[in-house]
């Protein structure tokens, strides 16, 4: 399992996730909510992906699949080497040590009955950990360094320390460890689900909409945090949300979904400058931008995102997009490389126009 | 001369422990046809303001303890629950953050408008009134409207609930729209659509628009004017192009500051306000941002800024804003 012989931490194969839709008394499947559709990526150690697209694109499926707290129809993600996929629970367990994921509101993920230091406790008793609490090298290191003062510490002694040390790298008094989550502000509970997160010393996380119910000014706070502890731990980060200027600010490198599928994949820096995907092309021109004195060309679309349950046959943006042919319709494009570290799929990405010679009074239908 | 204006308002709620003061002495005009953006994050105030001006202060624990909100020449604070009603959805309307909440569950959409048609033009006709929701949701861009009007909330997307909710505030075309977050639970493209819509609506109308947000962005977008809230006050009010160009408040400067930037370099530190919003039994004495201000100095502590007249119609509450103009030359 060493870094040579996996040069990716997470290889994501041909994911595919169908939820079926169930109606009547005795339910039957009536049809399937197509939620995530083979969508692939790979990520290194230390690197952040930053998965974006509106509501209902699948990107909160294919976070919680990477940890299968949901479990993919079809597909395989690859971490370290070992499917995930076919893991039994025992191996899960262990895989949860290494990959972890903070949501979008913490409140709804602390046990409201829990004080602070029982919730950040947790993670060390569950993986029997009070001890030693470290990884295997680290352990090794400590027991050379100062193996007599790591003996004198009870196991529960030993948690409280670490249960303070996580505390002070989130940037929390150690008051807090007796408090109750309610007693805190939001940006505050994110911080102990960041510590939560970071506790056992995890490999990847993911990041599910984590900053984006937080007011700006506390927003980068918290955004600040992320990349420090990804820099100090060497973090891999898959960074779900809707806001593209926060996702560009921590991505590496970033795939946008629509419908179930990735339409394109770029470097955080080019899917701005050079955005190939006409739905890519719409997204970023829809963004506001803090400076009344631009005002970007909006590509407006047309009417709402179609229903996962049925989606269109072909390219699923056919139904908005203002250059689809009646080929879009009909054959679904495959992501193809469109340069050295971006791939789109869409037929006609080569004769696009980039979007600063777009005009806004061009409306699909 | 203006449409609207809030003068010193103050307003109280009481809570378990104690009378909490939400806000204090807030002050700004709205002209006709100007689009004003009310922007601050969390417990700010800001949409505190546009319930007393809509007389829907929750009752009994919130109450306005001083000021004046005059429109028409008139006090509103000073009217009657009827009168108060006769001014609601005419001359003001408003559009929330959650259409869904705003909505009845379980009653179809064209029940709903029709309701309100009955009730503030009572003189139209069933038939008259199915044409007009017709024509409303066409209007703000729904597709097939005979056929949306039959079907419930919970049938309809958020932006096409959006569109519902401001079909109904253009039953009578107000004088005044206010949008309290009205796209804050939207996607960026549906955003887009309907700041466009609400953007041509006033075009054609001539309403004057009141947008609340805390999103600097958007602000950046629609509004003709800005006035920034903090902790239950003004901390400036300057047009949109002055705000954005040089920020005179600490506290607008480090807003602006937070916002990653499109073409920033990615995977750097943000700069940030370092604490947080305090909470207002705790309010600090004197400046309520100075415990998070690098400006502050002992003076900060004991008084209260005063809400100056700056510079070029423009006002601000800072003891120290002058440093923000010598930091920019």
């Amino acid at each position: 399992m060493n870094d040579e012989a996996h040069p990716h931490l997470l290889e994501v194969h041909g994911l595919t996730k169908f939820f079926p839709v169930k109606r009547g008394v005795i339910p039957v499947s009536v049809g399937q909510v197509h939620a995530v559709d083979n969508v692939s990526f790979t990520l290194k150690r230390g690197e952040t992906l930053g998965l974006v697209g509106e509501s209902g694109c699948g990107k909160s499926t294919v976070g919680k699949t990477l940890l299968r707290l949901i479990r993919p129809t079809e597909g395989s993600v690859i971490f370290e080497g070992r499917d995930i996929v076919r893991m039994n629970r025992r191996e899960l367990r262990a895989l949860r040590r290494d990959v972890q994921i903070i949501f979008q509101d913490p409140f709804e993920s602390l046990n409201s009955r829990h004080t602070v230091r029982k919730i950040l406790s947790e993670p060390f008793i569950i993986h029997k950990r009070g001890l030693n609490a470290e990884r295997k090298q680290t352990e090794k290191l400590a027991r050379k360094e100062d193996a007599k003062q790591q003996k004198k510490l009870s196991p529960k002694a030993e948690r409280e320390k670490k249960v303070y040390e996580l505390l002070n790298r989130v940037g929390l008094d150690e008051s807090a460890a007796n408090r109750y989550p309610h007693e805190f502000s939001g940006g505050q509970r994110q911080r102990i689900g960041i510590a939560r997160a970071i506790a056992l010393k995890p490999k990847l996380i993911v990041c599910d909409e984590a900053v984006s119910a937080l007011d700006v000014s506390v927003q980068s706070q918290i955004v600040n945090l992320l990349l420090d502890l990804q820099k100090e731990m060497d973090l891999a980060l898959i960074f779900i949300a809707h806001d593209l200027a926060v996702v560009k600010h921590v991505s590496d490198k970033i795939a946008v979904m629509y419908l179930g599928n990735i339409v394109e994949t770029s470097t955080s820096e080019n899917i701005y400058l050079a955005p190939r995907h006409p739905y890519t092309q719409a997204l970023i021109s829809a963004i506001p931008i803090a400076d009344p004195t631009r005002r970007p060309d909006r590509i407006i679309l047309k009417g709402d995102v179609p229903s996962p349950i049925q989606p269109p046959e072909g390219c699923r943006f056919h139904t908005r997009c203002r250059y689809a042919q009646p080929r879009c319709s009909e054959e679904a494009p495959p992501l193809e490389q469109a340069s050295a570290r971006g791939n789109v799929a869409c037929f006609f990405w080569n004769n696009l126009k980039l979007p600063q010679t777009q005009t806004q009074d061009v409306v699909s239908t | 001369m203006s449409l609207l204006e809030v003068q010193n308002l103050s307003v109280s709620f009481d809570t378990d422990e104690a009378t909490v003061e939400v806000l204090d002495n807030v002050v700004f005009q709205l002209a006709k046809g100007e689009t004003l953006g009310v922007v601050g994050e969390s417990g700010c105030g800001k949409s505190v303001t546009s319930l007393a001006i809509m007389g829907l202060l929750p009752k009994p624990a919130g109450r306005v303890t001083g000021g004046q909100i005059i429109f028409g020449g008139d006090n509103l604070l000073s009217y009657r629950p009827e009168q108060m009603r006769s001014i609601r959805g005419r001359k003001i309307s408003m559009i929330f953050q959650e259409p869904m909440t705003a909505l009845n569950p379980v009653q179809r959409v064209g029940r709903q408008l029709m309701e309100s048609l009955q009730l503030h033009r009572p003189e139209t006709s069933k038939d008259e009134q199915l044409k007009i929701s017709v024509e409303l949701l066409d209007r703000v861009g729904i597709p097939e409207p005979r056929q949306r009007l039959t079907e419930y909330p919970h049938q309809l997307s958020g932006g096409m609930r959006q569109r519902v909710m401001i079909a109904m505030a253009l039953i009578h075309v107000p004088d005044i729209l206010i949008a309290d977050e009205p796209t804050t639970a939207l996607d960026v493209t549906i955003q887009a659509q309907i700041l466009e819509l609400i953007a041509e609506l006033q075009r054609e109308n001539g309403m004057a628009v009141i947008f609340i947000t805390h999103d600097l962005a958007v602000i950046a977008e629609i509004a003709d004017r800005v006035v920034v809230m903090y902790a239950g006050r003004v901390a400036e009010e300057a047009t949109a192009l002055e705000l954005f160009a040089q920020p005179l408040h600490p506290y607008t400067q480090g807003l602006l500051d937070s916002i990653p930037s499109l073409v920033g370099i990615p995977k750097t530190q943000l700069k940030t306000i370092r604490g947080m919003v305090p909470s207002f039994a705790n309010m600090p004495s004197g400046c309520r941002f100075r415990n998070r201000c690098e400006r502050a100095q002992q003076l900060c502590a004991t008084e209260v800024p005063k809400y100056f007249d700056a510079k070029d119609a423009r006002s601000v509450a800072c003891h120290f804003w002058q440093d923000s103009v010598e930091q920019v030359q």
